[in-house]
């Protein structure tokens, strides 16, 4: 489903050229539950920006479901982020001033979804996650991890391809960490395919597949028995 | 069009969510927009006010006066139209519907009992002049042929003159004086008001043959000969012809320019009409300022807000938000809170122009026309178009990584 190759990326910092990817290859199949982990500066950021079609790669392929992403216009980029792809940030990112069930339906109105329907499966989105009860607050009146689970819905809300998350519980104590590890499991045996990015092997030992990346190129490409 | 609907509804979140920020950033157009409805529902007021005024003294008629030329007047060369042109225009001229020759015949003390006062207006008139200038009796009558004939001591005096002289309440067949003759009261005019602060109710009117006994042969009187036009499509065409008769009359040669003048009765009310159009542009140009320095009040609080809100752009165009619906979301933030600032201003304009035509004394009421209200709104519009396109170009540039990494 997801197929790079020979990915580079170089950017400008000062008057410094930073080799970010030096040269990736990788094959992502449906129903996955990746992990990419490494230490700061191995380029695990920049490959999650690619792959989540924020970024555009300096040289190589990307093909997302058979299309090729690596070349698109930022607004059609912007398409492919709306219909396949679910993020899920450290930091939560909600819309402060948007409710709970408003923040889940924000991604329904760049596709062109009439209100009732993006109520409909914006609710449905905060059921499934356990919210149901807080759909009408505001980012700023709930917990970190009821925080993070209004993100979840927003991100599986339009039943995209991939849920990919970047360091989804790196803000999290151990408890709402569990829990919220637990939910992203619960969404994967449903069918979901799931990329997370993390620096902690206990979350990353969790997957079933685990990229390590130093230095811009895969160190190692690990299947984990029993995840 | 639920992309539109929902960028409104968020441009309305975000004015609600800095409620004194977005009154103060609307502050240059709610003042702009209000002072220039103030002032234009004044001036039309004023300006409807008048019109009606000359309506009633009749808008399709000439008058002609003899024309004086400052210069001659010093050489003591002074021109008078003559009561032969009276005649004159009567039997030459086609198309006149009525002729009504009107002259001063003194300018003096009017005395009744031991009361005296003065008026502006005493004038000698024929029985046309009340069709002619809309000057119906309110008591008693008007002069009539009759009166004219037997160059009776008679007079209608204006409204003003009862209280002035402190005649009774109804003054008819009252005698008053002047120019040493004694008069009487046979009728009483309607009210007219006033036009620019003069009342128009100050006239005493004799006939126009009693008038010419008491200034006699000798005197040359400064007349005036207003005609009434039966088809008003013809009053060009009249005005010549009245100019060809005249100069006969007056026996000027082909060299000699014209020594009398004819103005039709809404000359005035067009060069009135000048004025307020000159008014109008003028306070076009304060309101461009004003709304020159909201609109920049308004780029500048929406450059503020993009910063502010980096983040939260950064976030909805990870989650899919193109470029065109960021730009459309600021943009639609700008207008609303620019033409919310003009809704504003014209309701405080509205009631502030009626409010001061209430306070000044004999002030005729405001009037806002829609035109004005349109373009106040459309021209509010405009500002937050022109002002909004570049804060929200700026958001809709924004690289979704950085956005989403800007603290």
């Amino acid at each position: 489903m997801i197929t790079l190759t020979g990915i580079t990326k170089q950017y400008q910092m000062g008057d410094q050229t930073v080799h970010a990817l030096q040269g990736i290859d990788l094959h992502i199949e449906r129903n996955e539950l990746v992990a990419f982990i490494g230490a700061s500066g191995s380029g695990k950021s920049t490959m999650m920006n690619i792959v989540g079609c924020l970024d555009r790669p300096s040289a190589g392929t990307y093909f997302l479901n058979g299309k090729d992403v690596a070349t698109m216009a930022s607004d059609d980029l912007a398409q492919v982020r709306n219909e396949e792809i679910g993020f899920i940030f450290q930091s939560f990112h909600l819309l402060p001033r948007h409710t709970a069930l408003d923040n889940v339906a924000q991604p329904l109105i760049y596709r062109g979804i009439p209100p009732s329907e993006r109520k409909r499966m914006a609710r449905e989105a905060l059921v499934h996650v356990g919210l149901g009860e807080r759909m009408h607050h505001r980012p700023n009146e709930l917990s970190g991890g009821q925080r993070q689970r209004v993100a979840i819905a927003r991100a599986l809300v339009g039943k995209p391809s991939i849920l990919l998350a970047d360091e989804p519980t790196g803000n999290l104590d151990s408890a709402t960490t569990r829990e919220i590890m637990a939910l992203i499991k619960d969404v994967h045996h449903n069918g979901q395919t799931v990329v997370m990015v993390t620096h902690e092997p206990d979350i990353a030992g969790q997957c079933q597949r685990i990229v390590r990346l130093q230095d811009g190129r895969v160190l190692s490409d690990q299947r984990v028995a029993g995840a | 069009m639920y992309i539109f609907i929902e960028a409104l509804r968020s441009a309305m979140a975000a004015i609600r969510a800095h409620r004194m920020r977005s009154f103060l950033t609307s502050l240059g157009i709610i003042i702009g927009v209000a002072s220039v409805i103030t002032v234009i529902s004044l001036i039309q007021g004023l300006s409807q006010s008048i019109t009606r005024q000359f309506e009633g003294l009749g808008g399709n008629a000439l008058t002609v006066h003899a024309k004086n030329d400052f210069k001659d007047v010093m050489r003591g060369k002074v021109n008078y139209l003559q009561f032969e042109d009276v005649e004159q225009l009567r039997g030459h001229v086609d198309g006149i519907r009525e002729l009504s020759p009107a002259f001063m015949f003194q300018s003096g003390e009017i005395r009744y009992g031991n009361q005296t006062a003065s008026s502006r207006q005493q004038l000698a008139v024929t029985s046309a002049f009340m069709e002619v200038n809309g000057s119906y009796p309110r008591l008693g009558r008007f002069l009539s042929e009759s009166d004219n004939a037997a160059a009776r001591r008679v007079c209608v005096i204006g409204e003003k003159i009862i209280e002035m002289l402190h005649l009774p309440e109804n003054p008819l067949g009252e005698f008053i004086q002047f120019s040493g003759e004694w008069f009487k009261i046979v009728g009483v005019l309607e009210k007219k008001g006033e036009i620019l602060g003069m009342s128009q109710d100050d006239q005493v009117l004799v006939p126009f043959r009693t008038g010419q006994s008491l200034i006699g042969n000798t005197h040359k009187p400064s007349m005036s000969i207003t005609v009434s036009i039966s088809d008003i499509g013809r009053t060009e065409e009249l005005k010549s012809r009245i100019a060809t008769v005249m100069r006969q009359s007056h026996r000027l040669h082909a060299d000699q320019k014209d020594d009398f003048e004819i103005e039709s009765s809404d000359q005035f009310l067009k060069s009135f009409e000048t004025v307020t159009t000159t008014v109008t542009l003028v306070m076009g140009g304060v309101v461009g300022i004003a709304l020159l320095v909201g609109g920049i009040g308004i780029m500048n609080i929406m450059l503020v807000s993009v910063s502010e809100r980096t983040r939260e752009i950064g976030i909805c165009k990870a989650i899919g938000a193109r470029s065109r619906d960021i730009l459309m979301q600021f943009l639609i933030e700008a207008v609303t809170l620019s033409m919310l600032g003009g809704a504003i201003g014209v309701l405080l304009g509205y009631g502030l122009g009626h409010a001061i035509a209430s306070v000044i004394p004999d002030f005729p009421g405001a009037y806002v026309p829609w035109w004005a209200v349109a373009l106040s709104v459309m021209f509010s519009a405009g500002v937050g178009v022109i002002f909004g396109v570049l804060p929200a170009a700026k958001a809709a540039k924004l690289d979704p990584i950085e956005a989403l990494r800007y603290e």
